[in-house]
């Protein structure tokens, strides 16, 4: 028994280290989840434009309402934005703090005109009596697109406050893995903008 | 000073397996999804294919394969991130998303049709017959 034990190895009953998980080594997964379970929102809603989009109620429908030069133009500034999103995470990367930051600046400008295009393209539909109340078709599309539209606001909200954080605190690892997490969150919108426009826009100018 | 290189070099190496991508392949990206969405506004505001259904599934096309680009290349998506698991939470998700626009769509449809007053006018004439 005792031979025997000898040259065995010693038994371990307790790890002999605890796994040491650095501070948000979980966070990317984390947020990965939340992008999804939003991407569910968006699908809830897309179902229900795809079921309502249909329904005039006598009113006007895509034909007369969708303004598709406006809508390229809007879909370039959110495909610029990404970009430009892209290359201050590469300036981040590369620890550039003014790059990282004047990057940021220009994607929020390029946000910025992405709102600033929608609500002119709402507040042209309301003055034209097509606002959400006018028929289900305008009540689901009122929804997705507002839905998707005050996601790009609250981006741009946390894009500010990141901004304020890379300049009184500099690119530090929580930092970074913040705008990690901004910067998944802008691409998702810009995949949710692609169903956005195909589907409610091109689509319905089709029909 | 020191400790913030020290663990952003320790997150490179044993956390960060996903790149955050270069200035090429971002690039690429941008530029395939230009040309993506380029090609599918020139086809409806035109109406080239002179055929809306046609149409409207080529750039159904057109947007499956954006996304897919988007994904690779502006959210470096692969199977091996996070252990698999990005790519299986992508993957319930997708399938989620499948059910429930098909789903509704396909359910809604066949309720609008049967609860049309005046879709199919014998089915409403045989209800009335009934006692």
């Amino acid at each position: 028994m005792s031979s025997a034990t000898a040259t065995m190895e010693p038994r371990a009953y307790h790890l002999p280290e605890e796994p040491h998980l650095h501070e948000g080594h979980s966070t990317n997964l984390g947020f990965w989840m939340y992008l999804m379970s939003d991407c569910l929102i968006f699908a809830i809603l897309f179902a229900t434009y795809a079921v309502l989009g249909g329904s005039y109620a006598g009113g006007p429908g895509p034909k007369d309402l969708f303004d598709l030069p406006l809508i390229a133009l809007n879909t370039a500034m959110l495909l610029f934005s990404s970009i430009t999103y892209g290359f201050a995470m590469l300036a981040m990367e590369k620890n550039r703090i003014s790059a990282t930051q004047g990057w940021l600046f220009v994607t929020l400008l390029f946000g910025g005109a992405f709102l600033f295009i929608e609500l002119y393209e709402f507040s042209h539909l309301i003055h034209e009596g097509a606002g959400p109340q006018r028929s289900a078709f305008l009540s689901s599309f009122f929804t997705l697109v507002g839905t998707h539209g005050l996601h790009v606001t609250f981006g741009s909200i946390w894009l500010i406050t990141l901004m304020v954080q890379v300049a009184r605190k500099g690119l530090i690892p929580a930092n970074k893995r913040r705008l990690m997490c901004l910067s998944m969150f802008w691409h998702f919108l810009d995949v949710i903008w692609i169903g956005v426009f195909t589907f409610v826009y091109l689509l319905g100018v089709l029909r | 000073m020191s400790d913030a290189v020290h663990s952003h070099g320790h997150h490179d190496d044993h956390h960060d397996d996903h790149s955050h991508g270069s200035f090429g392949s971002y690039m690429i990206g941008f530029g395939l999804s230009v040309i993506l969405t380029a090609i599918p506004f020139w086809l409806v505001m035109t109406g080239v294919l002179n055929d809306p259904q046609l149409t409207g599934v080529v750039i159904m096309g057109f947007a499956a394969v954006q996304m897919v680009v988007h994904m690779i290349y502006f959210l470096h998506m692969n199977t091996r991130l996070e252990g698999g698991w990005s790519f299986m939470a992508l993957m319930l998700t997708i399938v989620l998303v499948v059910i429930v626009l098909s789903g509704s769509l396909w359910v809604m449809y066949h309720l609008n049709n049967n609860m049309m007053p005046h879709a199919d006018m014998s089915a409403m004439q045989q209800m009335s017959e009934m006692p």
